[in-house]
């Protein structure tokens, strides 16, 4: 492959055409069958990421998310080089005010305590907004006895709030105690990807970890860890499918089957009547 | 013993008290009032240097050679110390050290990363980088001290978790989360010490306390300012302004609240002198175990909890602010 195409290949796809080139299997797609749908590939299920908001639309019933502390807004601690300036482009990019949308929905009629990453605001990197908007969630789940259904999809802790960001993955942590005292249940949704101090906190901890095909989920980085041991790494290193493979994840799921799958866990976890497959004698 | 650039006048005034010491033997003579001026200067010059350090200066400090390591501490502090090993899962990691200990008769666990001072040592220990099982390892023992009551000190000295293939198939990322998430429970006393470098996760999966306390020279930040300058600059050489820009010396962490107490280095750094070193350190255990004994178990939850419950800086805007609604 020559140089060119490779970075043709890095480059992301822009869907303001009527046709794409499919960023896993190169096949031209037509990216408004894209952008209906899940955002898969018509031709090889690739997952396209899926904004905060997506999410919460593929996950929730219709018109049942009510969001929770939507006006938490960052600041900058550390007055660390062009932190503002990525605060002001990230939001203008995707219309969020941070990294996470938090709020309660229902999932096939369940109200659940939901919240979900969006890795268009920086990376989806956790700082002190995240950090604070998750416990809160977590902290509302534990009193209102609601489940929980965190979904990640983050580079880590954010760079630019360096220990005070470090210092949010032992608050949501210590949240997580307190809900799992509590006996109030919590899904973790790993998507791609899901990273660093993210993955070494909340998104590791659920009571059922689930992740999406082929997401990259992982503590250090593929490059970092390229550079640490010197030597190539292994075929599918790091993917969903090779941490279900080592035992971390309960199940990798496609898209599709994302929502019935989360009502059929939270059926269980929850101990509530039966209905869809669990049904049938 | 490795002298760093910023040390070049110490290091020339030494040579000159050296030559001195040097002459007056070859002459016979007493120059002890002329030596005495030279080493009070020599003090002097050491204490300004070590007044004035930038944060990248601190960091090379932090990851001197002979800077004390746990051991060294346990060593020097400890009555008696009985190392226990192994995670009960799949290996014991030497990269972090732990076991029963007597301080100043009083009993506690005390567990920490543990770094190698010469090739060899550094291959057994793997530069103080533990794998999942050394973070395992780590809650098995903290587990043991809550069913034994016994209080929980902590020695943070860690470039970071380890980043390999191992450490990934083993969940390194889940063996910190657990750690973090199971420190908030347990009803004796944490206090966790920063002695010489505090590499992000690594370094936070052994460091949720009570009380976090860091040595004047030794630092914590989410990333290496080497790390941090590769990304934010894609120069790995500008060092110095990422580490300027992480905010990761002992003195912003107590500014920030993130630390309850800084402790103080000898003169010239904690690698200058280990027994001193050892001495306050052990002084400020002490005095922070006092400070907690009267503590029932629920009440050092509830403060653990409380401290990092109020980690972060954020407002919190009117609702009249027009939201960004999604286009
Ligand atoms: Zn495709």
């Amino acid at each position: 492959m020559s140089i060119l195409s490779r970075i043709r290949r890095r480059r992301p796809v822009i869907p303001d055409g009527l046709w794409m080139k499919c960023q896993s299997c190169e096949e031209i797609i037509y990216t408004k069958t894209l952008y209906e749908g899940n955002k898969l590939c018509p031709k090889c299920g690739y997952h396209y990421p899926l904004s905060a908001r997506e999410r919460i639309a593929l996950l929730c019933d219709e018109g049942s998310f009510v969001e929770r502390d939507a006006y938490l807004i960052p600041l900058d601690p550390l007055q660390f080089p062009e932190y503002l300036d990525k605060q002001e482009k990230s939001r203008s990019k995707t219309k969020e005010y941070e990294a996470v949308v938090t709020g309660v929905g229902r999932i096939e009629g369940i109200a659940t305590a939901i919240g979900v990453m969006d890795f268009g605001y920086i990376g989806g990197t956790m700082g002190s907004v995240v950090g604070e908007k998750v416990t809160r969630l977590i902290e509302h789940a534990c009193t209102e006895r609601l489940p929980l259904l965190v979904v990640s999809a983050s580079g880590g802790v954010r760079m630019q709030e360096s220990i005070i960001g470090l210092m949010q993955m032992a608050k949501t942590s210590a949240a997580l105690y307190r809900l799992r005292q509590a006996r109030v249940p919590y899904i973790s949704l790993l998507t791609n990807p899901t990273t660093g101090g993210t993955t070494a906190s909340y998104a590791s901890l659920g009571d059922v970890n689930i992740a999406e095909p082929k997401a990259l989920i992982c503590f250090a980085g593929p490059r970092v860890i390229k550079q640490t041991i010197r030597q190539e790494l292994p075929e599918g290193f790091q993917t969903a499918e090779f941490l279900l493979e080592h035992g971390l994840l309960d199940m990798v799921v496609p898209r599709p089957e994302l929502k019935a799958t989360i009502a059929r866990l939270l059926r269980y976890l929850l101990n509530l009547p039966v209905a869809g497959p669990e049904a049938a004698a | 013993m490795i002298t760093f650039d910023f040390e070049k006048p110490l290091v020339e005034h030494e040579k000159k008290i050296a030559e001195l010491r040097a002459y007056a033997k070859e002459a016979h003579i007493d120059v002890s009032p002329e030596l005495a001026s030279l080493e009070r200067k020599r003090d002097q010059l050491c204490a300004e240097i070590y007044a004035n350090l930038t944060p990248y200066q601190k960091v090379l400090v932090a990851r001197h050679p002979n800077r004390p390591y746990t051991l060294d501490y346990v060593r020097l502090m400890c009555q008696d110390f009985l190392e226990l090993h192994g995670d009960r899962r799949f290996a014991d990691d030497l990269a972090m050290v732990g076991g029963f200990a007597t301080i100043a008769g009083r009993r506690i666990v005390l567990i920490g990363h543990q770094k190698g001072r010469d090739t060899k040592e550094n291959l057994k220990r793997n530069f103080g980088m533990a794998h999942p099982e050394g973070y395992r390892k780590a809650l098995r023992l903290m587990e043991l001290a809550d069913r034994c009551r016994l209080p929980i000190v902590t020695f943070i000295d860690t470039p970071g978790a380890y980043p390999g293939i191992g450490a990934e198939e083993r969940g390194q990322a889940e063996a910190i989360a657990v750690n973090l998430r199971e420190m908030i429970g347990l009803g004796v006393p944490i206090i966790c010490i920063v002695i010489g470098e505090g590499g992000s996760g690594g370094a936070l999966g052994i460091g949720v306390g009570n009380r976090v306390l860091i040595l004047e020279h030794a630092y914590y930040s989410v990333i290496s300012p080497e790390g941090c300058a590769a990304i934010l600059f894609h120069d790995s050489s500008r060092n110095q302004e990422a580490a300027n820009a992480l905010k990761l010396t002992a003195q912003d962490l107590l500014s920030f609240g993130i630390v309850e107490e800084i402790i103080p280095e000898p003169l010239g750094g904690a690698h200058r002198n280990h027994e001193q070193a050892a001495a306050l350190v052990k002084d400020a255990i002490l005095r922070h175990l006092d400070q907690l004994a009267s503590l029932s178990p629920d009440q050092l939850r509830e403060q653990r909890y409380q401290k990092y419950r109020a980690v972060g800086v954020f407002t919190e805007a009117q609702q009249l602010l027009a939201h960004p609604a999604p286009s």
